[in-house]
Order: C-alpha cells, then sequence, then structure tokens
C-alpha cells in the first residue's frame, strides 16, 4: 500500500501534464510522451539489469526489436494463401486467427494481436534464456561485446529477411485491441487513450520492478553487484539470478516493442539498431543506474526530446556525449549528483570513534 | 560434523592442497595455522565448494558436499565468512544481515526477525548502525558484520577466514572474544589463521599447514607448546 501511495505523485504528474496539453491545444506533445513512456519501459527493465545485478547488455534494442517485428509480422503477414495448411487450420480453431480485407479488398487471414503478442514476448524470453546462460558467464567488457554482437545479429537479420521486410520494416500493422474498449494505436482520435495506456503499462511496470528489488531477490542482485564472491558464500545461486534478471528485462524490451510497434502502425530496421542499445544504456547512467525512478524520468525526459527532434541530426551524437560526460562527471547519475552531499557519505567522525574502543 | 578425508584441490595444475585429512566435531573451535601461501584459504574455499577437490572426499553432516554446488552449501548449514570481510558495501547493516538470512527464505519473517534481534543481542554495536551502510562501518565492525551475516543462517557450522586482518590488536582481541562465546553458545567454528598464537590460545584443537599438507595436529595446547610451531609460527627462537 505504501508503495502504491508513493507512485501517487507521479500519476497526479501524468494526469495533470495531459490536463495541460488538452487545455493549451498542445495535444500533439502526448503522441510523443507516449511514445517514450513505452522506450522508458524497456528503460526501467535494463536498470534492473544494469543497476542492481550489476550486467551491462548493449543488445537490449535487439530484445525491443524481436517483440516489435514478430508481432508486426505475425499481424501482417497474409495467411490467406495457406490457409488449407494443417498448422494454419489449428491456429484458426484455436482461435488464434482473425479475418478481414486488405486494402485491395482481398481476403486477409492473420493472426491476432494478442496471440501475436505472447508469441513474441515468449520468444524474446526464450532467446533470452539461451543467449544469457553462455553470456552472463563473462563479465564486464567481455560481456559488453556478447551483448553488443546478439544486437548486431539480430538489427542484420532484420535487414535481411525479407520476411521481416529488410530496410523498409513493416508498416500497416493493425491496432491492438487490449481490452474491449482499450485499443493501442497511433490516430490523433485516440491520443489521450494511449497516452493513459502507455503510462498505465509503464507504472504497472514499475510498481512490479520496485516490489522487486525491495524483497529478497532484489537484494541478492544488489549483493551479487557488490561482491560475487560474498553472495556464493552467503548461499546466493548468482547464475540463476543473473539469469532471471536477463530474461526479465528482456521480457520489459519485448513488450514495449510490441504496444509501440502498435502504436505505430509498423517497425523499421533502425529501431534494432546498436545505437538504440547504446542509447538505453546512456539513459539507464544518466538516470543513476540502480535507480529506478531516475532511469524512469530520464527515460521519458530524453526520449521525449530526442522524439520532438530536439537534437535535430545529431540525435545519437548527443546520446554518446551524454554517456561520456555521465561517466566522467557523474558516474552515479544526476539525481544523485543533487543529492549526493547529504548521502552515501561516509561519516568519517563516528567510525574513527568506535574503532578505539 | 566435517570430516574430511584425502582431498586434493587447487587451481589448474598447480596443487594448493595435498592429501589433507581433518576433522571438526560439533561445539568446537578447530583452527588452521600457516603461513602465507601454505593453502588454509583454498581449503576453506574447497570445503565451501569455491574451488572443486579433484580428489577426496569432504562429507558434513554425513552428506558428500563434492556433489553439491557452492551455492547450495549454505543451505546444508555451512557458511563462510571470507577473508577481508566483504559486507556488502552499499547495503546497510540490517541488509546485509537480511542477505545472510537468504537461505532461510522458507521459514518466514518471524523466524528471521528473531535471528536477527540474537544477532543484535551478540553484537549491540550492529543495532546501533542498523540503517548505516556497511561500507562506512570501522574495519573491526565489519569483521563483526561479516560474522552477524554468516551466523545469520543458523548455521551448523561457521568457517572464518582471516577474521583478525587488517585490524588493530585491540580489536582482534574482541573478535577472538566473541568467537569464543560463539562457541560457548554452542556454534561449531573452523577458523583459518595467520596470527597462530591469538588462534590455538582460543581453539580447542588445531593443525598446521605447511605448503597444502598437514604437517602436524593436535590439541591446540600441546601445539602451542611444540618447539617446531613456537619457532616457525610464534616467533620465538630460543625456548627457555
Amino acid at each position: 500500500m505504501k508503495r502504491l501511495l508513493a507512485l501517487l505523485p507521479l500519476v497526479l504528474g501524468v494526469i495533470l501534464v495531459q490536463i495541460l496539453a488538452t487545455y493549451t491545444g498542445k495535444q500533439f506533445y502526448l503522441t510523443q510522451i507516449t511514445m517514450a513512456a513505452y522506450y522508458s519501459l524497456l528503460i526501467i527493465g535494463l536498470c534492473v539489469l544494469m543497476g542492481y545485478a550489476g550486467q551491462i547488455s548493449l543488445g537490449h534494442a535487439g530484445f525491443f526489436a524481436i517483440g516489435g517485428y514478430l508481432s508486426a509480422a505475425l499481424t501482417t503477414r497474409n495467411l490467406v494463401v495457406i490457409k488449407s495448411a494443417g498448422w494454419v487450420r489449428l491456429l484458426d480453431a484455436c482461435g488464434f486467427l482473425q479475418g478481414g480485407k486488405d486494402s485491395y479488398g482481398g481476403d486477409l487471414l492473420v493472426v491476432t494481436p494478442w496471440a501475436s503478442a505472447i508469441f513474441a514476448v515468449l520468444v524474446a524470453a526464450l532467446i533470452a534464456v539461451v543467449i544469457g546462460i553462455p553470456v552472463l558467464k563473462l563479465k564486464g567488457h567481455y560481456l559488453a561485446m556478447a551483448t553488443l554482437g546478439f544486437g548486431i545479429i539480430i538489427y542484420r537479420l532484420a535487414l535481411a529477411s525479407p520476411w521481416l521486410g529488410q530496410a523498409d520494416g513493416i508498416a500497416g500493422v493493425p491496432p491492438f485491441v487490449v481490452l474491449p474498449g482499450l485499443v493501442v494505436r497511433g490516430d490523433a482520435a485516440d491520443r489521450v487513450q494511449n497516452y493513459y495506456i502507455a503510462w498505465g503499462v509503464l507504472l504497472l511496470g514499475l510498481f512490479l520492478l520496485l516490489n522487486l528489488i525491495q524483497s529478497r531477490v532484489g537484494r541478492a542482485l544488489r549483493a551479487i553487484h557488490g561482491s560475487e564472491e560474498a553472495a556464493d558464500a552467503m548461499g546466493v545461486d548468482i547464475a540463476r539470478f543473473k539469469l532471471q534478471s536477463f530474461v526479465l528485462s528482456a521480457i520489459f524490451a519485448a513488450i514495449a516493442g510490441v504496444l509501440l510497434t502498435h502504436f505505430n502502425g509498423g517497425i523499421g530496421p533502425s529501431e534494432a539498431g546498436v545505437m538504440k542499445s547504446v542509447r538505453f544504456v546512456a539513459i539507464v547512467a544518466v538516470g543513476g543506474m540502480a535507480h529506478l525512478w531516475g532511469a524512469l524520468i530520464m527515460g521519458v525526459a530524453l526520449n521525449f526530446l530526442s522524439l520532438r527532434g530536439v537534437f535535430g541530426s545529431y540525435d545519437d551524437a548527443v546520446f554518446g556525449l551524454i554517456l561520456i560526460v555521465i561517466m566522467l562527471f557523474a558516474p552515479n547519475g544526476i539525481l544523485n549528483l543533487l543529492a549526493s552531499p547529504k548521502k552515501g557519505k561516509v561519516n568519517p567522525a563516528q567510525s574513527e570513534t568506535r574503532q578505539e574502543v | 560434523m566435517l570430516k574430511i578425508r584425502n582431498v586434493e584441490s587447487g587451481y589448474g595444475k598447480i596443487r594448493a592442497i595435498r592429501q589433507v585429512s581433518m576433522h571438526v566435531e560439533p561445539g568446537e573451535i578447530v583452527t588452521i595455522i600457516g603461513a602465507n601461501g601454505a593453502g588454509k584459504t583454498t581449503l576453506l574455499a574447497t570445503i565451501a565448494g569455491l574451488v572443486k577437490a579433484s580428489s577426496g572426499e569432504i562429507l558434513f553432516g554425513g552428506q558428500n558436499l563434492g556433489a553439491v554446488s557452492a551455492p547450495k552449501i549454505p543451505f546444508l548449514g555451512c557458511v563462510m565468512v571470507p577473508e577481508g570481510r566483504q559486507v556488502f558495501a552499499t547495503m546497510s547493516v540490517e541488509e546485509n544481515l537480511l542477505l545472510g538470512a537468504h537461505v532461510l527464505h522458507k521459514e518466514g519473517r518471524a523466524a528471521v526477525e528473531g535471528l536477527l534481534e540474537h544477532q543484535y543481542q551478540l553484537f549491540p554495536v550492529l543495532r546501533d548502525r542498523k540503517t548505516q551502510l556497511a561500507g562506512t562501518l570501522s574495519g573491526g565492525e565489519q569483521q563483526m558484520l561479516a560474522m552477524a551475516r554468516a551466523l545469520s543462517s543458523r548455521p551448523k557450522m561457521v568457517m572464518m577466514d582471516e577474521p583478525s586482518t587488517g585490524l588493530a590488536p585491540l580489536i582482534v582481541k574482541e573478535i577472538f572474544q566473541i568467537i569464543v562465546r560463539l562457541r560457548d553458545e554452542g556454534n561449531t567454528v573452523l577458523l583459518v589463521e595467520q596470527n597462530a598464537k591469538a588462534a590455538l590460545a582460543i581453539a580447542d584443537r588445531g593443525y598446521v599447514l605447511e605448503t597444502g599438507k598437514v604437517i602436524l595436529q593436535g590439541p591446540a595446547s600441546d601445539l602451542l607448546n611444540n618447539r617446531d610451531v613456537q619457532r616457525a609460527y610464534l616467533g620465538r627462537e630460543k625456548i627457555d
């Protein structure tokens, strides 16, 4: 209950922004905030992996792309020509398919958004397990390079595969009816609704992760970050916890990919690009690594600015610069920089006097 | 409680432990002394499963530890206070203790809180610093925290690796008094120390390790009076 109340100021802020935007006639801002909120879902997941478990990943755009591309392909690729095939009929019988008309009036048979979304997220989770087991044995920059390799593979697959649209990506992704009356799509008429759906998902994700890091699991993750050897000696199964947080963050990334793709109505290979992964890492670092709130706020703010085109053509350069500046001058994040005079300081007077007892 | 038979272990081709056999009975302090590089820490790491024994047998409460993975060993009641303390610096004192109780999560909150309360009685200074970050404690306090953290798992046997490292002599004395108190409360302690004199003074029995082999063993008082031990480890050239 207390933790729910902690979210209250954020909820009020979200509502306030919507009212202000509507009142001042600048409702179009909400579109970019919605997109930024979905990216932030990925970022808070990555924050748990990087900040709490202490494992870097330069491949999370890959998981985002797996979620986005799979749900896009499944909900657009027409199965009409092979509808007599056994597995298509089986899927149909299970209720996983839906009919319709394409823009030329032809019959359309595609996988439903819900089924696609669940499949896409499951695939992302499975790939995270398969990649994570060998890769998480690595540390530091070796782990960074291995995950970078994974990110590049996904990017290249998206560029190479005709089924994934190659350089064009996939367009015409249908709206996602999450619940009756709740539709994820980018129409101007649904702006306010989608703004709240995105924030609802993001806040739910934040709430889950806040609970997680306050629990026994979160303590174990921070212990691993502190000293793997000591955590091991305390009976913390390091390999398992690392893998769990890796898979969890991959699931968050895939969900973000699914929802943003339905909101945008399509996805392109740039979403899978390595620079996207670097950007996510940079934002987690700006937010303060082990700081879910910081990651969320910075995730929404920086993505919003980027999506509004504030950084122009220098977009990627700006995020690279941010990463360098943060590492040099505020390795604990901007928010911690503001708070540092009070927090985290050793109290030398106290520890000195104890030594003499 | 602990029975080791002909254990060999090491890193790669280097055999740091050769044919070591030893045992620890419930309720005693057993110390392993020896010079730097004698294999003391490797022996503890082998028992804790961090280094795998290449041959021999390690039985803990009748169970073969060789077949158990490192993170499962604390669940059996065999827990280590690592060398150099290794408290989790960015976590509070209480969180460090809760982490020690990690293995007891199935017993529920009340049991864990009871155990933590017991640690605070043993180490009152930790109660005063409950919410302080462990990294901000003094060396002696960190050592106490590392011990309390290990005890929070309600172990059958505690292994301590060089608890005196880097501490002022007065603090070392206090730490060793606490170890005696732990024994008197019924705990079993396997103590690895370079500070042979202090360790033998509080131990019931001892083993002397040299280049990976046990060269001497017996009641601590015998070892304390042994001429070889005195010459090699207690720094006495002349025996009067």
